[in-house]
């Protein structure tokens, strides 16, 4: 199947695309005004590609968490008709679920490799450009006085942040004044929530690019007629993925009205670096653990006790929380804790996100759909 | 040659490396190789609970071909350390075993008291014991008389990156114990730290803070590893008296070309 035209935006169409008349209501109606932001003006005979042609290339996604979604949503952008499959009766509820949401493509420097800042500069002007639930204001990074050394630490691995003191503290976050003397504030940082966000993606695929969704139904690539597959199972993974690792993860979500945070704030701590996420409805997500294994089942009682010993050490009130949920499960990861593309066949294989789910995800995506759609190679993820 | 034995077994480095907290284990495996360590402390606790949930990362780690000496970083009692050995016997099919009886959370200063009771258990159970603790000799005369043969004294607390916190104590100990395996565990930051204790006459060093969460971990694995070999060539070679007024390096009188 070759490709004929390519768009100024960079989408492409198919040769032989049947052209109906265009229907002047349906982008309006459905099309998301963000999408036709991004994509620049297109032409009818996109939407109609879209809307699903006879000749559409035939694109298959396994697995709804955040990889599988976004690749549907690059795929459908290019004209695919898109069907995805998921062995759960819900999108989103593998790690996808238990992530923090929190676009820190700079603090994350303090321990990834650049490619990861890299990814992640383009995965939030991605979500930025196509959902509006994600909060742009920045990351708060603090620590005990007797940990400052660890924030200083923190501070010579990153960059774009500011050494803020007391006022501007008590400024950002009122209920943390006089809590903490110094902190680093990461202005151009945001996060967003996974659940509310991969709801919202897959209402998009749905309603406005026609998108099948196949749920409660467990495949392999092998058993799928497509023009092209795109594995996204992430830990599930393994068995075509040999040299992929789990890390497990416990987090929590805590309820209080007694503090109001307005941005993501990570203790830097030398036993149990945690962040806080708030959420809607007086929620917080507190994560999260990292642990080598493989076991998605067991929240330990000392995972509990080091979450919970850090969000008190945030702020007393936190003690009095209500534990809505705790929840566990497994980062795929491979050996240098970086994403990969691999090409088998027909198959693309898009794994190995670690800790940057919501981070690499669209970064990645879009370089598997260009991969297809375009002929193009990514060598810093095809590894 | 210069052979250094734990146990009866020669072990082919002087610096022993630990396996926490590194970016990734592909970080990991290269800081391995670069700090050419032929001994690696592998923590139970978090690593491996749960029969077959950490199996990639151990597999990782015994794909190294390298020496492991698990550890029992975290336990709070004796009771505790003497179970998560009895495990590590089990997974890591080795009866050596790093002891460490944690006193606090905070400080993860040694409780000795505790550290003599596991190691005088684990030894009478056939373990070979290599105990972290203070610099404190009756402690550590207390730990051979329980069976270790190995000392494994702290420079400074874990994860400080201080060095060497007291040189007169460290000092009096090697001095104390001049055929016992001492190894320096904790507390180090910099390659001159280690070349200091090596200096001073001990007989390996233990890292992982310093280089796992070094700037770039590999580079330090190396920086530490040569180090560690200067320091030790200058132990065996003999330093000179340090003085307080100059030597001249060239003889000024009585020379036989003026």
């Amino acid at each position: 199947m070759r490709i004929a035209a390519v768009f100024a935006g960079g989408a492409t169409l198919q040769s032989g695309a049947e052209i109906r008349p265009f229907e002047p209501d349906w982008g309006n109606a459905c099309a998301g005004k963000h999408d036709r932001e991004a994509i620049g003006f297109l032409s009818a005979s996109w939407r109609l590609t879209r809307m699903g042609s006879r000749n559409a290339m035939q694109i298959a996604v396994i697995g709804a968490g955040v990889m599988g979604l976004v690749t549907a949503h690059q795929c459908a952008l290019r004209g695919g008709r898109v069907t995805v499959y998921e062995r759960r009766a819900e999108a989103g509820r593998g790690c996808s679920w238990y992530a923090g949401g929190m676009l820190a493509a700079w603090c994350e420097m303090e321990s990834a490799e650049p490619l990861i800042g890299e990814l992640g500069l383009e995965s939030l002007a991605y979500w930025k450009t196509h959902f509006s639930h994600v909060v742009e204001k920045g990351t708060l990074v603090i620590a005990p006085p007797r940990d400052l050394p660890d924030l200083k630490r923190f501070a010579a691995r990153t960059t774009l942040h500011e050494w803020i003191g007391r006022e501007a503290i008590a400024a950002l976050e009122p209920d943390l004044a006089g809590r903490f003397e110094t902190a680093l504030f990461f202005e151009r940082e945001a996060h967003l929530d996974p659940r509310d966000t991969l709801a919202a993606l897959k209402a998009k695929l749905t309603d406005e690019f026609g998108v099948t969704f196949v749920m409660d139904h467990a495949v392999t690539a092998d058993a799928i007629d497509a023009d092209h597959i795109f594995d996204c199972r992430g830990y599930e993974a393994r068995d075509a993925l040999h040299d992929l690792r789990g890390v497990k993860g416990e987090m929590l979500i805590l309820r209080t009205k007694e503090v109001s945070l307005s941005r993501p704030v990570r203790l830097v701590h030398p036993r149990i670096p945690v962040y806080i996420v708030p959420r809607a409805d007086h929620h917080f997500m507190v994560g999260a653990t990292m642990i080598e294994s493989g076991d998605r089942t067991r929240f330990s009682a000392r995972s509990m006790v080091e979450l919970l010993n850090a969000a008190y050490a945030v702020h007393p009130a936190f003690g009095e929380a209500e534990i809505v949920e705790m929840g566990t499960d497994v980062r795929p990861a491979f050996a240098d804790n970086l994403p990969r593309i691999r090409r088998d066949r027909n198959i693309l294989r898009l794994n190995g996100l670690y800790r940057h789910g919501y981070l690499g995800a669209p970064a990645l995506a879009r370089r598997a759909a260009e991969i297809v759609f375009e002929q193009k190679s990514f060598p810093e993820v095809e590894r | 040659m210069d052979p250094l034995q734990f146990y009866g077994v020669s072990v082919a480095s002087r610096l022993l490396l630990g396996t926490a907290q590194y970016p990734s284990p592909a970080i990991l495996a290269d800081a391995i190789t670069r700090s050419d360590a032929d001994l690696l402390t592998v923590s139970l606790r978090r690593e491996s609970t749960g029969g077959t949930g950490g199996r990639d990362f151990w597999k990782l780690i015994s794909g190294t071909g390298r020496k492991i000496l698990p550890n029992t970083a975290g336990c709070h009692s004796a009771k505790e350390a003497i179970t998560t050995a009895e495990m590590a016997r089990d997974v890591f099919d080795t009866d050596w075993i790093k002891l460490e009886v944690i006193g606090n959370a905070d400080t993860l200063q040694p409780d000795v008291f505790g550290l003599v009771e596991a190691a005088r258990e684990l030894s009478a159970q056939g373990f070979k014991v290599f105990p972290y603790t203070t610099d404190d000799l009756i402690v550590a005369e207390k730990l051979l008389s329980v069976g270790c043969e190995v000392l494994m004294p702290w420079g400074a607390p874990i994860g400080s990156g201080k060095g060497l916190n007291n040189r007169f104590a460290l000092k009096a100990m090697r001095a104390h114990f001049p055929s016992v395996p001492l190894v320096i565990d904790a507390g180090l930051g910099v390659p001159s730290h280690a070349a200091d204790a090596m200096e001073l006459g001990f007989d390996a060093v233990l890292l992982n803070t310093a280089v796992a969460k070094a700037g770039d971990p590999v580079g330090m694995a190396e920086g530490f590893a040569l180090a560690i070999k200067a320091g030790r060539l200058a132990y065996l070679a003999g330093a000179i008296e340090a003085r307080d007024m100059a030597v001249p390096s060239t003889p000024v009188f009585g020379q036989p070309f003026v």
